[in-house]
This record gives structure tokens, C-alpha cells and sequence, in this order.
């Protein structure tokens, strides 16, 4: 039996790109030429049109898919023994993908169950990860009986149980309504301002991308190549406050305009 | 519920075959048709309840093809999951004998039950073996079907937490299933009732063999009391099918759990 991997002290993994390539059979270019660096404990948005390989970007980088050609490598500078790099990564879909036959607290407790760690001591990482989401009395209840905003903060708790040095989101909040999301947005901003890990957000909505991330990334449509790589200037602290002020709305102006040139196909 | 709500829901079914009785027993009464052909269903309640040894046999009779068929079915149960589970282990093992499982859909058993006497003898196992031949392809197709049709998304995620293959099988691929694998039993039974009959038929015993004597003996009153057992059989064993799969998918729908 293993111990819960206390790596949420140890900070955030980094992320090298270089020139990463994946053509499927067939010669459809998913990504095409990305390159991108990402420092330890850094909130990245990846924005951009629907189907511009973002998603297959996502998958190369948590190694369920392999890029064609390019380099990406993933720097732990914490990393004591090699091969422990899957447990360091948690990754998070577009739906809730929850096992209908388990309630909430075995949802969440099963990366850790995977990973074959003791019975007690998995349950109580999985009710403190529910906790941090809200649903601390929710736990005995099944999926079925969530809303789908519920299913997402499950499906959350269940990628934060294992502590992640690196969190992958795939447009995990695109489904719910605007009020929902938004909670959803601050939510994973809090989990982030508190375990320290490095976030990649994909995403196709701008505010979303512009209120989250503290540099974002917007990409051309296929093959999707870098459009521009924006440091945004918005502060750690973000808030309700934040989508009304100035700044935020100066910023996603940006983000609209770098989106518009990308679904030209005009790279930066 | 209710006495009411009970009325209410019996009711519809009940009717027709309360009329198509009623309509029997006048027409053979009056000598419209005649009696060797088709039964009084009063005759047939006779037959069933109120024929001393006759009805006492026909009981009998019902208990031995139970067992048969139960017997059948939990071999096609038991096999066929298992066979399912090795087929979808590699797609070379799929591809080189999925062809072969099918041949199970195409036995026409009538045509090979002699043949499983000859190999297994007048007796009660080549009635579980013919049970089990007709009953076993819809066990395996469902249950590969549902294998093949997990959630991709949550395969990755197994995959990325390291999941070896049994876990995957275990706390995966067989839950994700269960509707199918359901599905697969319950075709199974109703079909598993079938093939221990036409077993009978040949060895003789059981519901299969009273049909054969009763055929002999002109005796259309036990032919259809002898059917309305395999009826009977053919119900109950669907609906404990029922009954386990609504107990172990009660989580999975909103419907069933939040009452």
C-alpha cells in the first residue's frame, strides 16, 4: 500500500513543447507546430475555436496520446524517483464521466483506489477533497441524484484527491449554465490559489479563459498552431468584481481580437 | 399499492383473456368447434388442478424442466460471460472465434437433439445441454457489446492511474456492462425454457416429454395445460432476471433511486 503522494507542498510540474506535431491517419493536422513553455504552479488557458487540436494537445501532455513528432517533456523539480509521473497528473473532461454505480465519496476515491491506497486512508483524502468543492454532505448520495454542476464539483474532488502537481482541464465546465460555471471558475481558481499545482485550462470562451488564467494562450483552427501567448494583467485575487472591471474587459478584447486572426488561419 | 391501483393496472391485461376464455368455452359448448380440437379452458383448469395423479404429474413434470432450465441458463450464464470476457482480450481472439460463437444463434436444435442424447444419454443432461446451446449466444453478444462500449473517457482515466487489466475488468469494464449483460440474461431465460422442452422431447420427462404423450393421446386439454406451465416458467424466470437487474441498477437512474 501506497501513501497519498503529499506533492501538493512540493508546487506545480513545469511544461516544455517544442515544435509538437500530430497528424492522424488519414493526414488530418490536429496540432501543427506548437511550442510553449510553462512555468511551475502557472494557471494556463488554452483558448480557441472548437476542433483546433486543443484537446489533442491536452491528451499528448497527460500521455494518452503521442505527438507525431516535436518534444514534450515534463519538468518535475521536485521528482525524486522516475515513473511516478502518471500519478501527478490529473485530468478532467468536458462531462462529469462519473461510475453511475458508485456514490460519491467511491467516485472520488478511486484514483486512489487505482493506485492501490488503504482503504481508510483513501476515504478520508476523498471526503477532504469534497470539502474543497462544497460537497462535504453529499457524499452517500449517487450521481444520478446531482445536478450537472454537482457531477462537475465531483468530478473535481475526484481529480484533486490525488494531489496533482499538474491538473488538465479539457473544457470541463462548457456544458452548464453561465451562473453555475462561474461559481465553477472561482471554485477551481480557490483549489488552485490553495494547493499550489499547474493548471492547463482549455477552453473556447473568452471570459472564461480572460477570469481564470493568469496567461493564455489562443490558438489558430486546424491545424492549430500559437496565435499569441498573452500575459494577463489581472491580479491574483479575482472575484465577482473582477468581470465588471476595466481591465478584465480590456483583456478579453484582446483575447477576441487574437481569436479572430486565429479563425482566419493567420498565425502570429 | 393499492387495491386500486392494483384493479388498475390488471385490469387491461386481464380482459382479453378473460373474452378469448369466455369465447372458448361457449363455442366448444355450443358445438361450434369441436372439443378435440381446441380445449374448454374449464377442461384445462381440470387438467391443471382437479386431475388427481394427472395433475399431480403435470406439477411434477414442470419441477424437472425448472431444473433443467435453470441449470441451462446458469451454464449460458456462467460460460457465456466468460467467453465474452476472452473474446474482448485482444481483437485477434475476437476476430478468430467470435464466428464461431455465432454458430450458437444458428443451431437449429430440433435438428440436434437426438445427436446430444446419443452423446450424453436419455437423462437430464442433455436437456441442460440443449437449454444451454440456444440460450448462451445472446449472453455472450450482449455481454460483448456492453464491454466494447465503455465510456473512452474513463478508460483514459484508468489508464492514467496506472489501472492494471483486472482492475480494469473488475471496476470498469463488467459494471460499465451490466445493462447489457442484463439484457443478454433476459433473452437467455425465456430461451433456456425453449431448448430444455425440445430436449424433453427427445429424452422424454419434464414438461417436454407430458407435450409428447399428451400429442399421443389426442389430449388438447393437457397440451395446453402443459403450456400455460411452460409459460408460467418462462415468467418466472424473467421476472427474478427482472428483479436482480432493478436491485443491482437501482443507483443508476434518478428515476429508481430517489424515492
Amino acid at each position: 500500500m501506497t501513501a497519498i503522494p503529499t506533492s501538493a507542498s512540493t508546487g506545480g510540474i513545469g511544461l516544455t513543447l517544442r515544435d509538437v506535431r500530430r497528424a492522424f491517419l488519414g493526414g488530418v493536422v490536429a496540432v501543427d507546430g506548437i511550442s510553449l513553455d510553462v512555468a511551475p504552479g502557472e494557471f494556463v488557458a488554452i483558448l480557441g475555436p472548437s476542433g483546433c487540436g486543443k484537446s489533442t494537445l491536452l491528451r499528448a501532455i497527460a500521455g494518452l496520446d503521442r505527438p507525431t513528432s516535436g518534444l514534450l517533456q515534463l519538468l518535475d523539480p521536485n521528482a525524486k524517483e522516475k515513473g511516478d509521473g502518471g500519478r501527478a497528473l490529473a485530468y478532467v473532461f468536458q462531462d462529469a464521466h462519473l461510475l453511475p454505480w458508485r456514490n460519491v465519496l467511491r467516485n472520488v476515491a478511486m484514483p486512489l483506489e487505482l493506485m492501490g491506497v488503504a482503504a481508510n486512508e483513501r476515504a478520508d483524502a476523498a471526503r477532504n477533497a469534497l470539502e474543497q468543492v462544497g460537497l462535504g454532505d453529499a457524499m452517500r448520495r449517487y450521481p444520478a441524484q446531482l445536478s450537472g454542476g454537482m457531477r462537475m464539483r465531483v468530478s473535481l474532488a475526484r481529480a484533486m484527491v490525488t494531489r496533482p502537481r499538474l491538473l488538465l482541464l479539457d473544457e470541463p465546465f462548457a456544458a452548464l449554465d453561465e451562473l453555475t460555471r462561474q461559481r465553477l471558475d472561482e471554485m477551481l481558481r480557490g483549489l488552485w490559489d490553495r494547493a499550489g499545482m499547474t493548471v492547463l485550462f482549455v477552453t473556447h470562451s473568452i471570459a472564461e479563459a480572460a477570469f481564470l488564467a493568469d496567461r493564455a494562450v489562443v490558438m489558430t483552427r486546424r491545424p492549430g498552431r500559437v496565435v499569441i501567448d498573452h500575459r494577463l494583467t489581472l491580479g491574483r485575487e479575482r472575484s465577482g468584481a473582477t468581470r465588471t472591471s476595466e481591465v478584465y474587459v480590456r483583456e478579453m478584447r484582446v483575447l477576441y481580437e487574437a481569436l479572430e486572426r486565429g479563425d482566419r488561419g493567420e498565425p502570429a | 399499492m393499492s387495491i386500486a391501483a392494483w384493479v388498475k393496472r390488471l385490469l387491461p391485461p386481464v380482459t382479453p383473456l378473460v373474452v378469448v376464455f369466455a369465447a372458448m368455452e361457449v363455442a366448444v359448448r355450443m358445438g361450434w368447434v369441436k372439443e378435440f380440437l381446441v380445449p374448454t379452458p374449464t377442461s384445462v383448469f381440470h387438467a391443471l388442478f382437479t386431475d388427481g395423479a394427472g395433475s399431480r404429474e403435470m406439477w411434477e413434470a414442470l419441477l424437472r424442466t425448472a431444473e433443467g432450465s435453470f441449470a441451462g441458463f446458469a451454464l449460458s450464464a456462467v460460460l457465456g460471460l466468460i467467453v465474452a470476457v476472452v473474446l474482448t482480450s485482444a481483437g485477434w481472439v475476437q476476430r478468430a472465434f467470435y464466428p464461431y460463437a455465432v454458430f450458437f444463434q444458428t443451431v437449429p436444435i430440433i435438428a440436434i437433439a437426438p445427436l446430444l442424447v446419443i452423446w450424453l444419454g436419455f437423462d437430464l443432461r442433455t436437456v441442460v445441454a440443449s437449454a444451454f446451446i440456444v440460450s448462451v449466444f445472446p449472453v455472450i453478444a450482449n455481454t460483448l457489446a456492453g464491454l466494447l462500449s465503455v465510456d473512452p473517457a474513463l478508460r483514459d482515466l484508468f489508464r492514467l492511474y496506472g489501472a492494471g487489466r483486472v482492475a480494469t475488468l473488475f471496476k470498469l469494464k463488467l459494471p460499465s456492462a451490466l445493462p447489457s449483460i442484463l439484457t443478454g440474461l433476459r433473452i437467455a431465460a425465456g430461451l433456456a425454457v425453449i431448448g430444455a422442452i425440445v430436449g424433453e422431447f427427445i429424452t422424454g420427462g419434464g414438461l417436454g416429454g407430458l407435450i409428447g404423450v399428451a400429442r399421443r393421446e389426442q389430449r388438447v386439454d393437457k397440451v395446453f395445460a402443459i403450456l400455460l406451465l411452460s409459460a408460467l416458467l418462462g415468467v418466472v424466470m424473467f421476472s427474478l432476471i427482472n428483479l436482480a437487474g432493478r436491485l443491482s441498477l437501482r443507483h443508476w437512474h434518478a428515476s429508481e433511486s430517489a424515492s
